[in-house]
């Protein structure tokens, strides 16, 4: 039975902001549910809070709401729009979450809408613990000895009463397993216990027999009303049971199971979603005992998950798709393949190439961070490569990555002794698999590292292949026969040079093979390709055969999401493929990140999955031949390209190499300053510690310091002394960069971005944002206004004629994005990016103006006057738009939360509203904020805020709140009249002091600044640590407190404001 | 490293590496497309002369072992694979691949292309190739492979004497007419609590008859139907005793010969562990493991006959018939745990259920 034909208007919840653990897949998985509802002719009304998605495109739905995703605002939505049904499956564990609470309140069923995707039942079943644990029981399937408990002490009395040390505790109902971890003890039993107990929503933990260890296995499954079912996908992380599988390394397929096993734990995948009548998607997480045929249920997942998006570029199976199908009606054998055009969805794809997905984790830049792996999920985002053989596919990931490495060779591992080696084998952290390599190097045993690891020895022999070719690569010639060895476990040239202090003799190019999802036994129609070398090279033969002798465009993507170059970046590479495609030109991706759109098989006309390294791309331009690439929209990953493809004489499209060096060079951008007669903060290059004092004494403290070259602010500081310039300096050099450190006049002044799209005689600034928080805070992580808010006529004048001189001068031709700080009424300029940015999905759904659309026009050619568009600043849309950060601090232990220079947010939300306070208060509800109007706030602030302070804590207690204080700052505010509680100092009073009273419960928001950070053992470190524990809200601005009391005293609701659907704009 | 060659009946050539047993061999070259299951698919006897291809690159990853044979011996003679594990892990493991390869004569060649061999089967058809290593005479290979064709090889692998495998608890006496069958077959049905008797394939109707058997099935193979033409002759006979009868692959295939049907070859055959199949009597469409290059004909299959009762979900062929005239039914597919676990109901049980009632 095809369509439904009681369906004809969905509801599709997103996943809100990008936290770790809920990222890019769910918006690759909504947009390709948008995709086949409107496929289906049916109407789709979309809520995320999430601006910089492509779901939330005016393609995607018919009413798209950007508004926070909390029950009441869902019931508005509903009864706005009275949609007949609500999806409920492809919005991660948030959408998933809401749709179960409006189908269990009853909300759904008064309103008439039906619940599709999943039915309660289900979801209680696989979600619940202990329903979950009944159910496996009931149908024969092992769980891992455990019980759910609700306080310490019965977590305590379970576990040494009946299952042993250690043990594994995880809250009920938390993403990525926020809270969870392992306890070898009953002081860490008690700790962790706590905090999981708190996380959780129900108040529910579950406490469990540790199997560290095993291997860990997945499934994917798919099944359908009928109940037809098909496992897509099987997967083997590499790190065995104990970290968690968004951290672990993972192939596809499973690889050290023998048929017996694989079957069995297939047998077990089926049965278990048979059994909770799963329609749709259904992940499968098993563990398997190392050395017999025993096995474990781990969880399943019944929805579209990380897992499942990784499986779905892993075999070219849209699950995320086919799902929607599903729940709309149709069955797996109604559903056609559309890479083969000629099978159905009910054919497990059969694969003929090793996946290999490698987390991409924030410890780069939280370099205080607990790098340690394991029940909770820190990774940001991954990378997958596709390759002939493990040791390929391990290469080609590690070097996509963007690591700075090109080998599994980690330069800090290589100046350890053999015992230092030894022992790091001992540390689960991000970088123990490097630790696996050294280890290897020095001669320590596959069987040794597999005692102390526990990974399977086939990957640990695999890493030797590696090992031993590069000995050979070191210490033999290097002949054809060696060269094609060492491309066959996926060596640059570069690297092969290297190591072997010779030349290549006879280049080869690489030949790329194709995904098909049927190891090649029926022809493909959706060329998506990877490479590999050997002789017969199918895209060439795609191109010849099916060349359609159109133009055709190559468009980097931005590769792994991470802090500083998120989901944002996709966004911009699949509109401009988007239009490329209108345009008539052929559309060709390359990019590793499987979590996005743009690597869906059909965004583009024709994938790369492959790594954004020079040569890689090399080779691909070599297959394709293209007429012109495009650099601008792939983030820093793509512009890093640009140099190298200028040299080579590639026909870049829009700004050119020259431009970017110009303002990306800190001499040349200076000349070009002083040229346009536009003033930046004073500042100095300097490549050594000693240059950085004398620079930083010369323009007097606080200074900016940052290496050039970056995204996100990454290494960035702000130095009040020389001590500061000694510690940075030290973490700066230490990453290895070949560019000099810039150190700049620290201006705390007003923080305004401008977007821009120039054709090279004018320039369209669709909207001028103005950041809530002074300079100092990294743009990222500040919450922007549009428009802006304070700033005059004259110096919104002023900014707009200096963006066009500036984009003029640079010859840009596409977008670029300018950062400006107003300073005692004076605009100086801070950087300039010829390129997209994080603001250019937000603005252009405000604003109404397609702005990758008009930028990949203009690179080919167009004008902004034939586009229609007048010149300058464009007209406000007549809202206020508020982008309001999101982090993910609760995930990364030990990380200063104090916002500053370098940027720690994971995502962002959008507050939209008539009025500045009422799209504030919007934006801070959505990013996750209780908006608590009683209660208590702790202050505690530096030196020079406390003056700052008194306002702010004068609006708090005309509210009413109850305040507390640190001496210091008691002592100012009450010296102003304003009553603050003392609270002594953690050193002083044991069992009275900041973090005994964040304990208490008394406290409903923190506001603490601090001249020093970072180090977790400072006080003010740990204050804020313990609000992140207990989710109590922590200011680290004083703007971003004043803001937020403002909102507060404001006395509405979210409920009093009005929707608004964006399509309209 | 010795090099070798794959010569194909086209006269396309693939440099690779020897392993496992030395020597030339020819045969007709076979793709599957399962990752697992290498050891069962060397031992399957429906592979029997044939040189297999994987088209999963990475082959011997878990070793092999004793237990996991799908039958007494191997029977693939050539085996062509992208990359061998010469250090597989798995705590079942007993050796490693190249060994089991040398140990059963089974002729290797690895380091090959082996996406771009499967894209010439899979567009001109499976044909006859050689592994060979060093210098050889290819216009005479050619000239062998153009003639190259095994005569019955399901004699060469099917019981030439009967074989009981008794039931712990014996509700019915099966018997298996043997073509090449394998052990999961006996364990399945010893399981279900038939005691089952292998046949040699030729055994009569009058023989079985007088053995009390309640019910017999017709075993998988290797080969071209159309070859066992005193096979169909003798099933014809079978099929008058009026027993329940459970085809199974060249068993359906011969079973729906001796009901007037007629077979056909694939152009590249079904062969592998992800065959979708519609059941068309449950409403149902399930995962299969296949490996047969001959289906039924289903336009050939008299109404009157019997229906056909499955279907490939991808090329529409017959996967199943059910008989309208005897108590009968066969499919193509393998009636195995790969389908039972996602189907409706296993056809061993539909067989059981068959005996009970035709026994009552």
């Amino acid at each position: 039975m095809p369509l439904r034909s009681d369906i004809k208007k969905v509801l599709v919840i997103g996943s809100g902001p990008i936290v770790i653990g809920q990222a890019a897949e769910f918006d690759y998985a909504g947009t390709q549910a948008c995709r086949a509802l409107k496929q289906e002719g049916l109407e789709v009304v979309l809520i995320n809070s999430n601006p910089a998605t492509i779901m939330t495109d005016k393609a995607m739905a018919d009413k798209i709401y950007i508004e926070p995703l909390n029950l009441d605002v869902v019931k508005r939505v509903i009864e706005i729009e009275r949609p007949d049904s609500v999806l409920s499956t492809l919005g991660g564990q948030t959408g998933l979450t809401l749709s179960m609470q409006l189908a269990e309140e009853g909300f759904l069923d008064k309103m008439g809408v039906k619940l599709l995707g999943a039915n309660p039942e289900t979801i209680h079943r696989a979600e619940d613990r202990q329903a979950f644990k009944d159910t496996m029981e009931e149908i024969g399937e092992p769980c891992i000895p455990s019980k759910v408990v609700e306080t310490v002490e019965d977590a305590v009395s379970y576990t040494e009463g009946t299952i042993g040390y250690p043990v594994i505790i995880r809250p009920a109902f938390t993403l990525g397993g926020t809270g969870g971890g392992i306890a070898h003890n009953r002081e860490e039993l008690k700790e962790i216990a706590g905090i999981g107990l708190q996380l959780s929503p129900i108040t529910q933990v579950l406490v469990e027999k540790c199997i560290s260890g095993w291997k860990e296995i997945e499934f994917e499954v798919i099944r359908d009303r009928k109940g037809n079912i098909i496992t897509v996908c099987s997967m083997e992380n590499v790190d065995p049971v104990g970290v968690h599988t968004g951290d672990s390394i993972v192939v596809a397929p499973a690889v050290t199971l023998s048929a017996k096993e694989y079957d069995m734990l297939r047998t077990a995948a089926l049965n278990m979603v048979s059994a909770l009548k799963v329609e749709g998607g259904c992940n499968c997480q098993f563990a398997l005992h190392p050395s017999s045929m025993e096995y474990a249920v781990i969880e399943v997942n019944p929805r579209v998950s990380r897992s499942s998006a990784l499986a779905s570029k892993a075999t070219g199976y849209p699950i995320a798709k086919v799902a929607t199908k599903i729940a709309i009606g149709y069955t797996l054998d109604e559903i056609l393949n559309q890479v083969t055009g000629k099978t159905y969805a009910c054919f497990e794809p059969a694969i003929d190439y090793l996946v290999l997905k490698f987390p991409k984790w924030p410890f780069d830049k939280f370099v205080y961070a607990e790098r340690t792996l394991g029940t909770q999920m820190k990774a940001t985002g991954e990378v997958m490569s596709i390759g002939t053989s493990f040791e390929q596919s391990l290469m080609k990931a590690v070097r996509g990555a963007e690591l700075g490495l090109d080998t599994m060779n980690l330069p800090e591992y290589a100046a350890l002794t053999d015992e230092q080696v030894y022992e790091k084998l001992h540390d689960c952290d991000d970088q123990r698999i490097f630790a696996v390599f050294e280890a290897l190097k020095r001669g320590i045993t596959p069987e040794k590292i597999h005692e102390i690891t526990m990974i399977d020895n086939w990957f640990l022999y695999k890493m030797q292949n590696l090992v031993k070719l590069e000995q050979r690569l070191s210490n033999e010639p290097l002949t054809d026969e060696l060269y094609k060895q060492a491309k066959d476990f996926g060596y640059l040239d570069g690297t092969i040079e290297k190591i072997s202090g010779q030349t290549i003799a006879h280049k080869r190019y690489a030949s790329y093979k194709m995904v098909d999802t049927c190891a090649a036994e029926f022809e493909a129609e959706t060329p998506y390709f990877y490479s590999t070398y050997d002789e017969e090279n199918e895209a060439k033969e795609f191109l010849e055969r099916k060349g359609s002798g159109k133009k055709k465009i190559l468009v980097f993507g931005s590769g792994p999401i991470r802090i500083g170059q998120g989901i944002e970046f996709d966004y911009c590479s699949v509109h401009c493929v988007w239009s490329l495609k209108e345009l008539g030109y052929e559309a060709v991706i390359c990019n590793n990140n499987p979590e996005t759109v743009s690597t869906d098989f059909d965004t583009g006309d024709r994938l790369y999955f492959d790594p954004l390294n020079k040569e890689d791309v090399w080779n691909i331009i070599q297959t394709e031949q293209p007429d012109g690439v495009v650099v601008q929209f792939g983030g820093q990953t793509a512009i890093k390209l640009t140099k190298f493809l200028n040299e080579k004489g590639v026909n870049i499209l829009g700004t050119g190499a020259d431009s970017i060096d110009a303002a990306e060079d800190r001499e040349r951008f200076d000349e070009v300053l002083e040229k346009l007669h536009i003033p930046r903060p004073k500042g100095h290059t300097v490549f050594t510690e000693e240059e950085a004092i004398n620079a930083a004494n010369d323009l007097g403290y606080p200074v900016l310091m940052r290496p050039s070259y970056v995204l996100g602010g990454q290494n960035m500081i702000i130095a009040h002394s020389d001590k500061d310039i000694t510690e940075y300096m030290a973490i700066i050099t230490s990453h290895n960069i070949e560019n000099p450190v810039l150190i700049d006049k620290y201006m705390m002044g007003t923080e305004v971005e401008v977007d821009a799209i120039c054709d090279g005689t004018d320039y369209l600034i669709p909207g001028i944002m103005e950041h809530i928080e002074r300079a100092g805070i990294h743009s990222g992580d500040s919450i922007s206004v549009y428009p802006a808010r304070t700033l005059s006529d004259k110096i919104k004048k002023t900014i707009i004629d200096y963006t066009g001189k500036l984009a003029m001068e640079l010859k840009v031709i596409g977008l670029v994005n300018i950062q400006y700080v107003v300073y005692n009424d004076e605009v100086y300029v801070i950087e300039v990016n010829p390129r997209s940015s994080r603001t250019v999905p937000y603005i252009s759904k405000v604003t109404g103006v397609p702005m990758v659309d008009l930028a990949t026009k203009i690179m080919l050619g167009a004008t902004l006057k034939e586009l229609g568009y007048q010149g300058g600043l464009y007209p406000d849309a007549g809202y206020v738009a508020v982008k309001v950060p999101v982090f993910s601090f609760e995930k990364l232990h030990d990380v200063d939360t104090h916002l500053g220079p370098e940027m720690k947010s994971t995502g962002e939300v959008l507050g939209i509203a008539k009025t500045l306070d009422e799209a504030l208060y919007k934006g801070l509800v959505a990013a996750g904020y209780k908006m608590k109007k009683k209660g208590g706030v702790f202050i505690t602030v530096r030196d020079t805020d406390k003056q700052e302070i008194i306002a702010v804590a004068d609006k708090f207690s005309q509210m009413g709140f109850e305040l507390y204080a640190t001496a210091g700052t008691a002592n100012t505010l009450n010296k102003n009249m304003i009553a603050a509680n003392v609270v002594r100092k953690i050193s002083e009073d044991p069992a009275n002091n900041p973090l005994t009273l964040l304990d208490s419960g008394k406290i409903d928001y923190v506001i603490s600044t601090s001249a020093k950070g970072r180090i977790p053992a400072r006080d003010s470190v740990k204050i804020r640590r313990k609000a992140v524990e207990h989710s109590i809200a922590c200011l680290t601005s004083i703007d971003t407190a004043n803001a937020l009391a403002d909102c507060l005293a404001m006395d509405k609701t979210v409920n009093d404001i009005e929707l608004i659907d964006i399509t309209k704009i | 490293m010795k090099k070798g060659t794959l010569l194909l009946a086209n006269g396309v050539e693939f440099e690779g590496v020897c392993f496992g047993a030395e020597g030339t061999v020819i045969g007709e070259v076979v793709f599957t497309t399962s990752a697992v299951g290498y050891q069962e698919a060397l031992s399957d006897p429906a592979y029997h002369g044939q040189i297999l291809l994987q088209t999963f690159p990475l082959i011997g990853n878990y070793g092999t072992n004793d237990e996991d044979y799908a039958s007494a011996s191997c029977h693939v003679t050539g085996y062509l694979v992208r990359e061998w594990c010469d250090t597989p892990s798995n705590f079942r493991m007993q050796d490693n691949i190249d060994h089991f390869l040398k140990k059963h004569g089974i002729i290797g060649l690895c380091g090959i292309d082996t996406r771009r061999l499967t894209h010439i089967l899979r567009e001109q058809g499976t044909m006859n190739g050689v592994i060979f290593s060093g210098e050889a005479d290819k216009a005479a290979l050619l000239e062998q492979l153009k003639s190259h064709k095994l005569v019955r090889p399901a004699a060469d692998v099917a019981v030439k004497e009967p074989v009981s495998y008794p039931a712990k608890q014996e509700a019915y006496r099966v018997a298996v007419l043997d073509f090449g069958y394998d052990r999961s077959l006996v364990a399945e049905l010893n399981r279900r609590g038939c005691s089952v008797t292998v046949f040699p394939a030729l055994t009569t109707a009058e023989q079985i008859k007088q053995l009390g058997m309640d019910g017999i099935v017709l075993s998988d193979g290797p080969g071209n139907p159309e070859d066992y033409t005193d096979e169909v002759a003798n099933i014809k006979e079978i099929t008058a005793l009026g027993l329940p009868i459970f085809g199974i692959s060249l068993g359906h295939q011969l079973l729906a010969m001796a009901m007037g049907a007629k077979t056909k070859k694939l152009l590249h055959g079904h062969r592998g562990a992800s065959q979708p199949v519609v059941d068309l009597r449950h409403g149902r469409t399930y995962v299969t493991a296949q490996n047969h290059g001959y289906i039924v004909d289903k336009e050939s299959l008299s109404s009157d006959v019997g229906t056909v009762s499955c279907l490939n979900a991808n090329d529409k062929s017959c996967e199943g018939i059910d008989y309208l005239s005897i108590p009968a039914f066969s499919v193509q597919f393998r009636p195995n745990v790969i389908q039972y676990r996602s189907a409706p109901e296993s056809e061993y049980d539909r067989f059981v259920q068959m005996l009970a009632r035709e026994n009552a």
